[in-house]
């Protein structure tokens, strides 16, 4: 950046705030971060205690939770996503504007959880659209939310408008809209979207790999 | 109220021709239950409801049983209902009805018009065990999505092949993906041949 530290902190002490546009954007992007107001198992009852006046979301500038996902930035799938529900999230999700973030809450959203073997549950939410922040827990208590809230945060201020890792929404060839599995006679049609999503690999061969290369 | 025996020989005065039969066998159950066949089951349904000495004016649940074919029986669906009755404070009277398993054959009579809150009950059976309720009001399914065509809570029901590739050191999980054809990492088969070699 063009503007030298010391100068710009002896500025800041007279009241002047020399920063790039970029920053003063995503400062009140990620202080604004209005999630959609939905939760789909015991997840979002957590979800709704961050919310409230004990964990109080507001701090973070997250309370207003729109009835809408066309006023929503965040959608917290909190809880099981069972098989017949999936299509209705993506489809949420291609309504909400860009730029839009996913944060997977629980054991269900991310992996499907202690239904994962089920035949109606959904293996993770990631299978159909990109999730930014994961958080693991059965059910993840609230200050993860909030922990959770912070990484997203921290990964909006760190995002650019301009340069090649832009934002989606400025990124004119990006997808924007996630394809909706339908309804299969056993199965949802296709049981993933693998664009958005690749079956992990052995961890222990990975890091053999990786250690070799290294 | 009286004891199961009681109840089976008062329903078979009032429904004649009602094969009626008490249940012991499950252990799991608890208390003897009544079955009933299917010509008959609506019928002696209405007795407990409408009888003053039972008046069975709650249905609690609705179930199936699923019972694979064995040597000496050649399987069938049990619809378990549970009575209870909230003007006299006593129950339940358990009753079954027992039906074959081939799919088109595998009907029994609704009671939905005697226990309004049998009707979701009803579906979720339906959906889940493939029962068909015959003069059920809207019989479609509750839980799964219409264009689904199992009935999941079978015990035969196969489901779907999609099993994936976990990072686990275990490869059972692996092998049964690739033979199922489910989804795989691009590198699932030189994973699992070095698995086999191991
Ligand atoms: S992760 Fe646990 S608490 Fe959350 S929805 Fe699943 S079962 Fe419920």
């Amino acid at each position: 950046m063009a503007v030298d530290e010391g100068l710009r902190s002896e500025l800041q002490k007279q009241g002047i705030f020399v920063l790039p546009f970029e920053q003063l954007y995503n400062w009140g992007r990620k202080s604004s971060i209005w999630p959609l107001q939905f939760g789909l198992a015991c997840c979002a009852i957590e979800m709704i205690a961050s919310a409230a006046a004990r964990y109080d979301l507001a701090r973070f500038g997250a309370e207003v939770f729109r009835a809408t996902p066309r006023q929503a930035d965040l959608m917290i799938v909190a809880g099981t996503v069972t098989k017949k529900m999936a299509p209705l999230v993506v489809r949420l999700y291609n309504q909400m504007p860009e730029p839009k973030y996913c944060i997977a809450m629980g054991a269900c959203a991310i992996s499907g959880g202690p239904f994962k073997d089920g035949y109606n549950v959904l293996k993770g939410i990631d299978r159909y659209i990109p999730v930014d922040v994961h958080i693991p827990g059965c059910p993840p208590r609230p200050e993860a939310l909030i922990h959770a809230i912070m990484t997203l945060q921290r990964k909006i201020a760190n995002q650019h408008l301009e340069t090649e890792n832009r934002l989606r929404w400025y990124d004119k060839n990006a997808e924007t809209e996630f394809p909706i599995p339908s309804y299969g006679d056993h199965d949802l049609q296709p049981p993933a979207n693998c664009e958005v999503w690749q079956p992990p690999r052995s961890y222990r061969d990975v890091t053999l790999d990786e250690v070799k290369k290294a | 109220m009286e004891a199961i025996e009681k109840i089976k020989e008062v329903a078979a005065q009032a429904v004649p021709g009602a094969k009626l039969e008490i249940i012991n066998s499950t252990p799991a159950a608890q208390q003897p239950a009544l079955l009933v066949d299917r010509d008959h089951i609506y019928a002696v349904a209405k007795f407990l409801k409408e009888d003053p000495r039972f008046q069975m004016d709650f249905c609690s649940c609705v179930t199936g049983v699923d019972y694979l074919q064995k040597a000496d029986n050649p399987g069938f669906i049990e619809v378990v209902y549970h009575l209870y009755s909230v003007a006299q404070k006593h129950g339940p009277i358990i009753l079954k009805v027992r039906a074959p398993r081939e799919l088109d054959q595998c009907r029994v009579p609704s009671l939905t018009s005697l226990w309004r809150g049998a009707e979701f009950q009803e579906r979720e059976a339906y959906d889940l065990y493939g029962v068909r309720f015959d003069s059920h009001p809207d019989l479609r399914r509750i839980l799964m999505w219409d264009e689904f065509t199992d009935h999941p809570m079978r015990k035969d029901y196969v489901p779907p092949a999609d099993y994936e590739w976990e990072p686990t050191p275990h490869h059972d999980t692996l092998e049964r993906t690739v033979q199922v054809g489910g989804i795989t990492p691009p590198t699932a088969r030189e994973e699992l041949e070095k698995a086999r070699k191991k």
